[in-house]
């Protein structure tokens, strides 16, 4: 059954392992994913420990419908606390490593501990075996994967492995799933180096029994052309994500030389998406996705020959691009590729980068921090050779691998002001200045400034009243310049991106970009002939809500509250400069934004100062954390 | 018997998405598991690889024609069919498959191979690009066909660069 896959409990310091049932209840309190991941890391890791302790916990856990074949359901969350933040540390990744990682007999996987030399654990057929990893630490994301699927003689096993920024505790290091799938954002792949962990393997194939087959396979079908033939998913699977590129350029929604700028205007002309097109193979995509949104791209002459890998996406698109100044796709392509060969978000080191710059700039950073390198905008030396300093911390790079807020101390308190951060998270090269929901989201995440918590993408559109009600069940103001009824709309893509994360389903087959994607109430016959769970929309909305709360009382209990759920300050004391004019002298009103954020609190059941109130927990079923679920070790 | 259609693939443009192996599994065994499945992506992202590989129903077919106990037979739509009842494990016909078409299951030790799901293949209903398809001698149009393959051998060698 889809419902028998176990629970792995890794215990590092001890060499030992645990394996357990996953009870059925406990699926329709969480389903999966995300959703399990925090349940378990509520339960298991204490306020007091520190990221890189062997106490902190990582966990690893595929969704509820990862493995079928619908809405991108391939993927995998990965969870732990997170090095930036102290809080909440959350990746979701694509790719393959989910439904293998099923096929081997696990659902969730829980690491604790440290390992005494180079490590790495290798699920197989319902067991579990820790590995010497001597001889693959130092080697790249790509070059280690190829390396384990020779020494487990399986051309079907998945790895998540890390590559030198992992190893050297780059804060915001990624682990790596194939050519591109990144565990981004939040640390993971530090923790997992701190851990001496340098990489999960799974391999095996266990059949997965499924309730009701012939049911499943033609609503899959239904469903999946639904998401499809959305005008959003047809132009993705074209393009890719850099088609948002051409939109915010043009009116004015990407962070340009650090945030001074919200674009680079008709200099980045060069980065349109199709511009791409000539460098781009084929589409290739995730297992079980449809919509095959990356690109799998070569440079065939110039500087950066032989390049071959997949993507770049959107983020790539501002982090070496218009973040600093230089607008050359060859150059993307190439920061790219080395930013997944070191296992580095790309989005966290393209912003700490461009903040550098503007450090550098105004007279914070010199020469004699960086080696006698120049931090000039669009020097594609500079940022490349900085890029390279923060994966191997060697001058400032040393500073500013430990992320945006450790850095400051040593930089100048000041110098926080031009971090685009929140909870001391880097943001995505966008400017939300313009656009009160998406600026809320990015300050109320749980694990930081981020935009896949609750991005509410169609409130770009403008989409009339009526049709806003009947998605959202509430009245939302159809202006996206608004503050009014923005807390809900944030609040209900909260919930929705929870569910999914917690159901291995993809973002973007889902309410995000598109408003006739599939939602809640369409994911409700895909759990019940795959699992033979029945959930209605309600109580998957619940689910979502209980499974966010979780993350917020995580944080709360880490010294997290009402303060730490602010954008950056430039948002609210600088107007942007350029743009279309519904983009142009925008700025954030402090006071609305207040409103606003009152609004999100009680929405959610939480109190003026942002904790989840008592009643509100008692609602969702969320006890105190018990700690003693590692005990057992 | 001619078949009236003909299961292609068009390698070039397989996205390595696996939805036809998941889908073939789960229609003729009820799960997920590559070892069920009739159709098969030798994927390897790191190479640069998707080959979708199914059986094609050759007319001259090695697999019938090398079967001692005449355990594989021509339905109606041309696919080749495995009689389980006479089938004796031999796995003489997963030798000489020259496609490696007809695979193992390895729970009951005897082969697999497309049915072409009477007429209807669902490997063809999940896949997005057309990397999979199912078309009538009219509909193919072999000047497509030959671009296909050149551009996935053009492929191959530029791989190595």
């Amino acid at each position: 059954m889809v419902l028998n896959r176990k629970l792995g409990i890794i215990d590092l310091n001890k060499n030992k392992v645990l394996v357990r049932e996953i009870p059925v209840e406990l699926r329709k309190k969480h389903l999966g994913g995300r959703g399990l991941n925090w349940y378990y890391l509520y339960n298991s890791i204490r306020p007091d420990i520190d990221p890189f302790s062997p106490e902190n916990v990582l966990a690893i856990g595929a969704g509820l419908l990862t493995g079928f074949p619908a809405l991108g359901a391939g993927r995998t969350q990965i969870s732990t606390k997170n090095p930036m933040t102290g809080g909440v540390g959350d990746s979701n990744m694509g790719g393959a490593f989910g439904p293998q990682l099923r096929l081997a007999g696990f659902d969730h996987l829980l690491i604790v501990g440290k390992a005494e030399k180079p490590t790495y654990i290798l699920v197989k057929d319902g067991g579990i075996e820790i590995r010497s990893a001597e001889h693959l630490w130092g080697l790249d994301t790509h070059t280690v994967q190829k390396a384990i699927r020779e020494e487990v003689g399986d051309d079907r096993a998945e790895s998540m492995v890390i590559g030198r920024a992992g190893e050297n505790l780059v804060a915001f290091a990624n682990v790596m799933n194939g050519i591109k799938n990144a565990g981004g954002r939040s640390g993971t792949g530090a923790v997992m180096g701190s851990k001496n962990l340098k990489a999960i393997v799974a391999s095996g194939d266990i059949d997965l029994e499924v309730h009701d087959p012939e049911k499943l396979l033609d609503y899959s079908l239904e469903v999946d052309r639904r998401a499809r033939n959305t005008k959003w998913a047809k132009t993705l699977g074209r393009l890719g994500t850099p088609l948002l590129y051409d939109v915010s350029y043009t009116t004015g929604f990407i962070g340009t030389l650090n945030w001074q700028y919200n674009t680079p205007g008709e200099d980045g002309k060069p980065l349109e998406a199709e511009n791409l097109e000539k460098y781009s193979v084929k589409m290739v995509a995730c297992i079980g996705c449809s919509v095959h949104c990356r690109h799998r791209v070569k440079i065939r002459e110039g500087r950066y020959r032989g390049v071959v890998t997949e993507g770049p996406e959107y983020a790539a698109i501002g982090a070496f691009g218009t973040g600093v100044g230089v607008y050359d796709w060859e150059f993307v392509i190439k920061c790219n590729e080395m930013a997944n060969r070191w296992g580095v978000d790309l989005i966290s080191l393209g912003t700490t980068v461009a903040w550098a710059f503007e450090l550098f700039q105004r007279g914070f950073i010199t020469e004699n921090d960086t080696g006698g390198l120049r931090l000039e905008w669009g020097n594609e030396n500079a940022v490349l050779d900085l890029a390279r300093m923060i994966v191997e911390r060697q001058n400032i790079g040393n500073v500013l691998a430990d992320g945006m807020l450790k850095a400051s101390e040593k930089i100048g308190k000041e110098s926080l002001y031009y971090a685009n951060q929140t909870k001391g998270h880097p943001n995505l090269l966008t400017d939300e200045r313009g656009i009160p929901s998406f600026a809320l989201g990015i300050a109320t995440s749980t694990r930081g400034a981020d935009h896949l918590r609750s991005r509410p993408g169609i409130d770009l559109f403008q989409l009339p009243e009526e049709t806003l009600e009947k998605i959202y069940g509430h009245r939302i103001v159809s202006d996206f310049t608004a503050y009014e009824t923005k807390g809900i709309m944030v609040w209900w893509h909260e919930l929705l991106y929870n569910v999914v994360d917690s159901l291995g389903i993809c973002k973007f087959q889902t309410v995000f970009n598109s408003a006739n994607s599939p939602r809640f109430e369409d994911y409700v016959p895909l759990i019940e002939y795959a699992t033979g769970i029945r959930l209605t929309r309600e109580e998957l909305m619940e689910i979502g809500e209980r499974n966010y709360t979780t993350e917020r009382m995580f944080n709360v209990l880490n010294g997290f509250s009402r303060k730490d759920d602010y954008p950056p300050e430039r948002y609210f004391r600088e107007e942007t400069k350029r743009g279309l004019p519904f983009m142009k002298g925008r700025k954030l009103d402090r006071e609305k934004y207040e409103m606003m954020l009152e609004e999100y609190y009680r929405q959610h059941g939480w109190d003026e100062n942002g904790v989840p109130k008592k009643e509100t927990l008692e609602r969702l079923g969320i006890a105190e954390p018990d700690y003693s679920m590692l005990e057992v070790l | 018997m001619t078949s009236e259609k003909y299961l292609m693939v068009f390698p070039e443009l397989c996205t390595g998405c696996r939805e036809c192996e998941i889908a073939c599994s789960l229609k003729h065994d009820g799960v997920v598991g590559y070892q069920k499945s009739r159709i098969r992506v030798i994927r390897d992202v790191f190479e640069g690889i998707e080959i979708p590989v199914v059986c094609m129903q050759c007319i001259d077919a090695p697999c019938m024609n090398s079967c001692r106990v005449e355990a594989i037979y021509v339905d109606e739509n041309g696919a080749k069919i495995i009689d389980y009842e006479k089938c004796i494990g031999c796995r003489r016909c997963i030798v000489v498959c020259p496609l490696g078409a007809n695979f193992l299951n390895p729970e009951t030790g005897k082969p697999i191979k497309c049915d072409l799901c009477d007429g209807d293949p669902v490997c063809v209903k999940f896949c997005s690009t057309g990397a999979v398809r199912y078309l009538s001698p009219e509909e193919i149009n072999s000047e497509e066909l030959r671009l296909a393959s050149k551009n996935y051998i053009k492929a191959l060698i530029e791989r190595e660069m």
